[in-house]
């Protein structure tokens, strides 16, 4: 058997849900895990004679996604109305958009393994609103929850340019990390923020032929895990399918599965795609949306540069990991802030550290964003050269920056107020090192005598000078005294 | 004409009347009368004494007064009120009370206006005689055999019947200026985007628009000062910027020099003989009085019914689709699943009339017809919206007739609904093209049935419409003619 006799082959159908204060169409406030029925008004229950009104902020960031995804953008827009019945669904219709959606044909740029990219098409983002909830676990009746009706929700539709589970996951990280780092979602898959449905085949070769399987539209995926896993169990699920009734495609032959979580399965949820009529027409309670060249010209400025983009940038110019960049680029904020720092001149890696190991950790702690710590990239920038001119320690600095990201503060003024400054008098430290090489004649003897232990015999007596300094020693400057000192002693010997 | 909008209005504020008294006159007229007419769905005698006291209040201490402060008007039952129930006239929403007032309900009692109550109407606006009301038959003051014109037809009849100083309407097709001109009062259909129609609710939304039926032109000017203007939760509604809203009543008075009224000759064929020769008799007037005929064409005119049927149709398709048993309004108790919910709610509460222009507009939209249908109707509305702005190129105004008959009998066009649809040939166009129109008295037939005619101008001119239609206001009677069985 060919070792890879067929290549899968994916699209998603993706649906963000924006964060905007309010929803859609009125002024109810957005919502997650509020008590049922609580954050309505009569326009998003579908009340007799409501109307509709825009929200400008959940447009623009629907531009502003469009256009990180490349996409065209249409300069005229309009609403439509898509028909059908369902009671989560108050009006019996969604207001949507048809044939003019805000994006079209774009991509996304998603990172490969071994630091490459690949380009996925996207075909369509256009803005809708979201419909509500039917609870149906309460027993004999199904009741509706209307606190998310009319939540702003994108819509994205990719092209079928995925091939690997890995890379389905790649897409839909990346898309999330777009969306947050644009602030236009806060890109929850737990909480519905994301959903994708990912429609899946193969396309077998065999004999020279190629042999497309049935498609597959996949639901009810709540992790990353979940899409990647589902995909993969497709890929296997079709591939025997195919081995067992040699079916292909076929007009109208899809199926949707729904993902079961706990059976890590797919499961057949409908067997042949119902032929919907949804009868699309344009909204006539709403006006067309006209963007002009100035409007465009403004949402280009705020996007600035991806974080893909970024995060190769961070890798090139400042010699980051791949890791340590992602991390500082999941966020705009975290990525802004390390930007400026290390214009100021500070050392790269050294910012990095900082920022990632105690900044996010305290940012998380306090649900803010980096940038809304007290510390400034000036100071970060200060703190960051005083620790590379050996004046702090590496946990010394935690410790300042901490405290300055707290309650604010000047690194130098912190250092000396907290006896931070390490010692760089090298009398007072020569004095040291005589007293360690007098009290420690094994470790010392181990040096001289390049021993086997001599490295760590090194070591043991580096920590001892610098416990002795009750931990303010300069390392650098204890470690160019000692050495010099068992340099000499060597030659002696 | 003791008992107009402005009389009551002027009386009330220099404390000749009372509120109270305006309100127990129109409500001792209305027991005497509507049970006759059948006008209202809905009579609000407490809430209207509670306004009227406020009123009264507001006058003995001196407080500064709305434009309608005391004055009993009527709405039309398809504009929301959290006080009484909003049907539409139809048993889907026989029970139903909304949570929120209309905008123009706002306005009125902003205004400090007295509602009397809510008036009987075609189903969901949809009809042409106020026989398409699921709760209730509303006969014509004039002729109690006789239809009052529709949907607006209770709050025509009511002002008619002098049962309020006056009256809101909606006009999708013809819904104000019809049933206006069936029964002898004046009734006007602003441009659309004048008036928000937050809280109206919908039948066609890209041509419904709320209007006054009244007694006399300055009575509608004072009403539509009221209620026109932006609202920002109506996004179709103009902002004042594009289209200040100025006073209606300024200038009313000042006849128009060198006016030149654009008529088209067939428009007055073919119709009715007592209709035609009013019309002909206004515009002869109108000529004394300095105007100038202007003959033109309107070559897509004839396209407008067929294109209204389809917008109309297809829009309320959409619109009506939220009536299905699931968060209010009738629920079949019948229903076992939540497909029959759906089928049997609307089927039992919805009538022939509403439900066969649902299935017209569903037909409309559906994959494959929606470019023959839909999308050729807008061509052709794009098509008559053009002819009026050529009108308006060569006249000020166009006049012709409301409708081609005066009222007719009950059950007379029921059995055909084409003959129905045909019958609002001249009122239709107006709602495509989305420009303002008026409908005032102009004569009586040999049946002593009042006849309507039409003045119709460029979109936001209302002041010079009213102007014009003042003009002749102030030279003829028409207006002051009531019913006789509605005789004091």
């Amino acid at each position: 058997m060919a070792e890879k006799e067929y290549t899968i082959v994916v699209g998603l159908e993706i649906h963000v849900h924006l964060a905007t204060r309010t929803k859609m169409f009125c002024g109810c406030e957005l919502s997650y895990g509020q008590p049922p029925n609580t954050r309505v008004c009569p326009v998003c229950i579908g009340m007799p004679g409501v109307l509709p009104v825009m929200n400008r902020t959940a447009f623009e960031h629907a531009v502003l996604t469009a256009m990180a995804l490349h996409c065209q953008i249409a300069s005229f827009t309009k609403w439509d109305r898509k028909s059908y019945y369902y009671p989560d669904l108050p009006k019996n219709y969604q207001i949507s958009q048809y044939d003019l959606p805000i994006g079209k044909d774009g991509y996304i740029e998603i990172p490969e393994e071994g630091g490459g990219t690949k380009k996925i098409r996207i075909r369509r983002v256009h803005l809708e609103e979201d419909a509500g909830k039917n609870i149906h676990d309460l027993g004999g009746y199904t009741a509706v929850d209307l606190n998310r009706a009319g939540s702003p929700l994108l819509e994205i539709v990719t092209e079928p340019d995925m091939n690997s589970p890995a890379e389905v996951r790649a897409m839909a990280e990346e898309l999330r990390r777009i969306v947050r780092f644009l602030g236009v979602s806060e890109g929850d898959m737990q909480k519905g923020h994301m959903r994708f449905e990912p429609n899946v085949n193969l396309h077998i070769h065999r004999n020279g032929q190629i042999f497309k399987t049935p498609i597959t539209e996949v639901k009810n995926l709540n992790s990353f895990r979940a899409l990647e896993k589902s995909i993969a169990y497709e890929a296997h699920r079709q591939y025997e399918e195919f081995l067992e009734t040699g079916q292909t495609l076929q007009m109208g032959n899809k199926k949707t599965f729904g993902w079961d979580d706990v059976q890590e399965v797919t499961v057949l949820q409908r067997e042949k795609e119902e032929a919907h009529d949804y009868r699309y027409f344009p909204e006539p309670d709403l006006v067309p949306v006209r963007l002009t060249a100035e409007q465009m010209k403004e949402l280009e400025n705020r996007l600035g540069e991806l974080p893909l983009q970024m995060q190769k940038r961070f890798e090139n110019q400042y010699g980051l990991s791949a890791y340590d960049a992602g991390v500082l680029t999941a966020e705009r904020a975290t990525a802004e802030f390390f930007d400026r720092t290390v214009r100021l001149g500070a050392e790269p890696k050294r910012v990095c550290n900082l920022l990632t190991q105690v900044g996010l950790r305290i940012a998380n702690e306090l649900s803010v964003r980096v940038d809304q710590l007290h510390i400034t990239p000036e100071s970060l920038a200060k703190l960051a050269k005083m620790t590379d001119e050996g004046l702090v320690s590496a946990t010394g600095a935690n410790q300042i920056f901490e405290q300055i990201a707290r309650e604010g503060g000047d690194p130098e003024a912190i250092a000396k107020e907290r006896n931070l400054i390490q010692s760089s008098d090298s009398g007072q430290i020569e004095a040291l090192v005589d007293a360690v090489i007098a009290e420690q004649p094994q470790a010392v003897q181990d040096v001289v005598q390049e021993s086997k232990k001599a490295k760590k015999a090194l070591g043991f007596l580096m920590g001892q000078v610098i416990q002795k300094s009750g931990g303010q020693a300069n390392p650098k400057i204890v470690s160019q005294i000692l050495q010099a000192k068992l340099e000499a002693l060597k030659r002696k010997f | 004409m003791e008992w107009t909008v402005c009389s009551i209005r002027d009386r009330i504020a220099s404390g000749k009347l009372k509120s109270r008294e305006a309100v127990e006159r129109f409500f001792a007229r209305i027991e005497k009368i509507e049970p006759q007419v059948g006008a209202f769905l809905t009579l609000l005698k407490e809430t209207a004494l509670e306004q009227a006291r406020k009123v009264d209040e507001k006058t003995a201490s001196g407080q500064p007064l709305g434009p309608l402060a005391g004055v009993p008007v009527a709405v039309k039952d398809n504009l929301c009120t959290t006080f009484g129930p909003t049907t539409c006239a139809s048993r889907m929403l026989e029970h139903f009370t909304s949570p929120y007032n209309a905008h123009v309900i706002e306005k009125l009692l902003a205004a400090d206006a007295v509602i009397v109550g809510k008036t009987n109407m075609d189903e969901f606006a949809m009809g042409s005689s106020t026989e398409n009301s699921g709760l209730k038959k509303t006969c014509n003051p004039w002729d109690l055999s006789r239809v009052p014109g529709g949907s607006s037809g209770g709050s025509a009849a009511a002002v008619a019947a002098r049962m309020c100083a006056a009256a809101l309407g909606s006009d999708t097709g013809g819904s104000i200026r019809q049933p206006a001109g069936f029964c002898g009062v004046v009734g006007l259909k602003p441009t659309y985007g004048r008036v928000s129609r937050y809280g109206l609710v919908a039948y066609g939304s890209s041509l419904d628009q709320i209007g006054p039926i009244a007694q006399t032109v300055e009575d509608a000017a004072v009403l539509l000062n009221v209620i026109a203007g932006h609202d920002p939760r109506d996004s179709t509604c103009v902002s004042e910027q594009t289209a200040p809203v100025p006073d209606y009543t300024a200038g009313l008075e000042m006849p128009l020099e060198g006016l030149r009224i654009a008529v088209v000759e067939s428009f007055l064929e073919g119709i009715q003989t007592e209709v035609r020769q009013a019309i002909e008799e206004a515009l002869r007037l109108y000529q004394k009085l300095g105007a100038r005929l202007v003959p033109i064409q309107m070559p897509h005119f004839e396209y407008a019914i067929s294109a209204y049927y389809v917008i109309a149709t297809a829009e309320a398709s959409s619109n009506l689709a939220r009536y299905d048993g699931v968060h209010y309004g009738y629920r079949s108790p019948r229903a076992g699943d939540y497909i029959e919910v759906y089928s049997k709610s609307r089927d039992e509460a919805l009538g022939a009339e509403v439900k066969r222009r649902i299935m017209l507009g569903t037909f409309a939209l559906s994959s494959g017809y929606y470019d023959a249908y839909y999308l050729k109707a807008l061509k052709v509305r794009n098509l008559i919206r053009n002819d009026f702005t050529r009108a308006f190129e060569q006249a000020d105004c166009l006049m012709m007739p409301v409708s081609p008959t005066t009222a007719f009998r009950f059950g007379e066009k029921t059995a055909d609904p084409l003959q129905m649809y045909l019958a609002d040939i001249y009122t239709i166009a107006v709602n495509l093209a989305g420009v303002p129109a008026i409908s005032i008295p102009c004569g009586l037939d040999r049946q002593n049935l009042p006849i309507g005619l039409q003045i119709v101008t460029a979109p936001f001119t209302e002041s010079m419409l009213l102007q014009i239609a003042r003009m002749f206001e102030s030279q003829t009677d028409w207006h002051t003619r009531m019913p006789v069985f509605a005789a004091d």
